[in-house]
């Protein structure tokens, strides 16, 4: 069972520069083709500053940083154990390339089902930009099949 | 693209479907490094045997950035405020997702006019996969 301990502590941070050849590379691999995800140009004309990081890219951000999985590696869980139940997220400025943004991540709750033998780890985190200002929110909620 | 008129929608309108190809290995190699999520169980077979599982299977991710997909088709991303989903099934290779999305309610958030969509997406079998709500403000 994981250690109800570390509920409320933060579990580390990291800081990933929004490249255009990443977020091109993110757009082929979802099948995504509206020119505002590849073109700058595009972009600009559709009011902004730089090709925009797709609605679920900033997932991309925190698992670039390891954070989720080095934490439930030094949980001792093997990831062979574990499936993605939820995830959330809220927009509160819109994150383009150039950006460099650093996401912080904090466990939110821990609790079980069917007596432990499914576990489940709630993590939220906060997306700040260059500027740091809080850009978006993320939660995502971890099941782990015991 | 403009966004829908405020106006104009009425809760049950229903957004376009979104349809995908079947999932297939290289789609999910691709999504794996385009993600950031390197987890084996996504593109290794052997990893994902060891795991229990029958072969790979695809990330919950590239399932929600495709709900992600119908939503930005109908309005423009600067307009989506919050986009929630549940992760209900695995979705296996050769499944070929339906991604379909329904306004449900008309609201006021944070002083702006808005729409909460029900969205989810299942596969060609009518099996579930992911269900969820996002929020879109429209002028």
């Amino acid at each position: 069972m994981i250690d109800k301990k570390w509920i409320g502590q933060e579990v580390g941070h990291s800081t990933l520069i929004i490249e255009r050849g990443r977020l091109k590379f993110f757009a082929k691999a979802i099948g995504e083709t509206d020119p505002i995800y590849s073109d700058e140009a595009a972009a600009r004309a559709a009011g902004y500053a730089d090709l925009p990081a797709p609605p679920t890219f900033l997932f991309a951000a925190e698992m670039d940083s390891g954070v989720l999985f080095t934490f439930i590696d030094r949980l001792g869980i093997p990831l062979s154990k574990v499936l993605h139940g939820e995830q959330g997220f809220e927009y509160l400025v819109p994150v383009v390339a150039g950006d460099i943004v650093t996401v912080s991540s904090r466990v939110k709750d821990i609790y079980d089902k069917r007596n432990g033998a499914l576990e489940f780890l709630e993590m939220e985190s906060t997306v700040t930009n260059q500027d740091g200002v809080t850009v978006a929110k993320l939660r995502n909620t971890t099941v782990v099949r015991n | 693209m403009p966004a829908p008129a405020f106006d104009t929608i009425e809760v049950g309108d229903r957004l376009p479907d979104l349809l995908l190809p079947p999932v297939d290995r290289t789609t999910l190699a691709l999504f794996a490094g385009a993600s950031g999520d390197h987890n084996p169980a996504h593109i290794d077979i052997d990893a994902a045997r060891a795991s229990g599982m029958p072969d790979v299977f695809a990330h919950g991710m590239l399932g929600m950035a495709w709900l992600g997909r119908l939503l930005t088709s109908w309005a423009p991303q600067s307009r989506l405020r919050r986009f929630d989903v549940r992760f209900s099934g695995i979705t296996h290779l050769g499944n070929a997702m339906r991604c379909s999305g329904q306004v449900v309610e008309k609201l006021e958030h944070e002083g702006e006019r808005c729409v909460r969509l029900e969205i989810s997406s299942m596969n060609q079998y009518g099996q579930p996969k992911i269900d969820g709500v996002a929020l879109v403000a429209l002028p």
